[in-house]
């Protein structure tokens, strides 16, 4: 009887600390930026044209938060991204130069997650991205788990379907070759395929159709944080990462030793290791020291090395300014050499310079102001301002400003 | 697709080739350091969080770090392990 009434009331305790609440608006995330690049080793041209860049994106993300009656917290989540650029080397598709500059993707996404009382969570995730010439399917599956109040652990399962266009420089198109996929497709296997028969036999808008080819990622993510004290706290992420398909871009072209001009080739699997470790430190009552070290490894032939620092310093409780610099440098590609280097006996060539010998500093300021109150009394919560300068050892640098409002 | 024997022989090289290899004793010294900073890890309250919990202490990428991670995996070899991305996303030129 003792036993009972001691239940009774564990479950009396239960349904009053644990009361459902229906999901509301909690937050909303704005990110907006622009790039601009110069360069003048554009992969299109082989490695010698022009790489000026603009981009122009723009992020929404929308959380809403509930918790169910065991008192685990959901959080769905939404977010739509529409980037606009517009590349100089894209016109060079087509040789004469006419090709389209401009170009627009958008990408949404949603995503679940439930987080327990104890801290442990699970979630899973879809995302779409599309643009002209590439569009792609991701599904993600994360769980974590809280080890004590200070160590927790989480690993991430990810898929991504991509396909990429087959959008080759126009001197390179293929020849004609049938489409194994579809009885009434025929013609080149470039981009130039034609339908015939079928529903749209004999229609004036019988388009030009252009196949694509598969690109699929595979990432297994595994994340250690720790809190070391009351003033530091780091965290050890490692990404396994394998693909497949079509890697490289039908209108890269690379330009032999003989003259002779090709679309890029690379190996149709890939097999990626980073492994980051980021160290947070606050220094006395106004400092912090954000590092950030990745060491990275493939089976291409690249080896990495990136550093980050970066220092707020807290000029007030809800305003910071943080200067940080960031320092990369790898090895080249066993792929990859430049304009009119490689020979007719390589198997594999790519003269995009992604993918070269090269280091990268990365420099800038970041403000964050998130007082109580909100930003200018508004429903903004907090605010970073952004901008960094780049510079790559292959001549190429650009310029990105980025704003992030937070809405509560 | 990559076969199980091109897979099993891709981890060995990307494991077993950097660390235990060439670089024995850089690898040692991560160990060393690593269970030094284990090991100095005190248990640390939730009301002693106030600077751990601070936003400019996250353990992540920023908010505003994200385009620029974008491009970054776009312009060098390597990304991953910082919270941008490792697939997906778009054909850039």
């Amino acid at each position: 009887m003792m036993f009972l009434q001691g239940y009774s009331q564990y479950s009396k305790h239960r349904d009053s600390v644990y009361e459902p609440k229906p999901l509301r608006l909690d937050e909303i995330n704005l990110v907006e930026s622009y790039y601009n690049q110069e360069g003048n080793h554009s992969a299109i041209l082989g490695g010698i044209g022009n790489e000026h860049v603009t981009d122009l994106s723009n992020g929404l993300d929308i959380k809403f938060v509930g918790w169910d009656q065991h008192g685990s917290k959901h959080t769905i989540g939404a977010g739509l991204g529409i980037d606009h650029h517009t590349a100089a080397s894209a016109a060079f598709v087509s040789k004469t130069g006419a090709s389209k500059t401009p170009g627009t993707r958008v990408y949404p996404s949603v995503n679940w997650n439930v987080e327990n009382v104890k801290g442990n969570s699970f979630g899973i995730g879809a995302y779409y991205s599309t643009e002209y010439n590439y569009k792609s399917i991701g599904l993600e599956i994360n769980a974590g788990r809280k080890i004590s109040s200070n160590t927790e652990v989480s690993g991430k399962l990810s898929a991504f379907f991509d396909k990429v266009k087959l959008i080759y420089p126009s001197e390179l198109i293929p020849q004609s070759t049938v489409v194994q996929t579809s009885p009434n497709t025929i013609t080149t296997a470039s981009g130039r395929t034609i339908r015939s028969g079928g529903d749209d036999e004999g229609d004036d808008d019988n388009k030009v159709y252009i196949p694509s080819s598969p690109r699929n990622t595979y990432t297994a993510s595994l994340t250690l944080s720790q809190i070391v004290n009351t003033r530091m706290q780091f965290a050890i992420t490692t990404d396994l990462v394998a693909q497949d398909g079509y890697l490289g871009l039908p209108f890269h072209r690379v330009y032999f030793n003989d003259g002779s001009v090709h679309v890029e080739n690379l190996p149709s699997s890939r097999l990626k290791l980073p492994v980051g470790f980021r160290l947070n430190y606050f220094l006395g009552d106004y400092f912090i020291i954000r590092s950030f070290y990745r060491y990275y490894v493939d089976n291409w032939g690249i080896r990495s090395n990136t550093a980050e620092l970066e220092l707020p310093v807290k000029v007030k409780s809800f305003f910071s300014v943080a200067p940080f610099f960031r320092y990369y440098s790898q090895t080249a590609s066993t792929y990859f050499a430049p304009y009119m280097s490689h020979t007719s006996a390589d198997q594999y060539y790519t003269s995009n310079y992604s993918l070269s010998k090269l280091t990268s500093n990365f420099f800038g300021v970041n403000l964050h102001l998130a007082p109580s109150e909100g930003v200018f009394n508004s429903h903004i919560t907090a605010l970073d301002l952004r901008y960094g300068h780049y510079t790559q050892s292959t001549d190429l640098y650009s310029n990105i400003v980025t704003l992030a409002l937070t809405f509560k | 697709m990559m076969t199980t024997t091109q897979f099993t022989q891709a981890i060995t090289f990307i494991f077993l080739k950097p660390f235990f290899m060439r670089k024995k004793i850089s690898f040692i010294m991560i160990l060393i350091a690593g269970a030094t900073v284990f090991t100095s890890c005190k248990s640390v309250k939730e009301y002693q969080k106030s600077r751990i919990n601070d936003a400019d202490m996250v353990l992540k990428a920023r908010l505003s770090e994200k385009p620029e991670l974008n491009f970054q995996t776009y312009r060098e070899g390597a990304a991953g392990a910082n919270g941008g991305k490792t697939g997906g996303g778009c054909g850039c030129n």
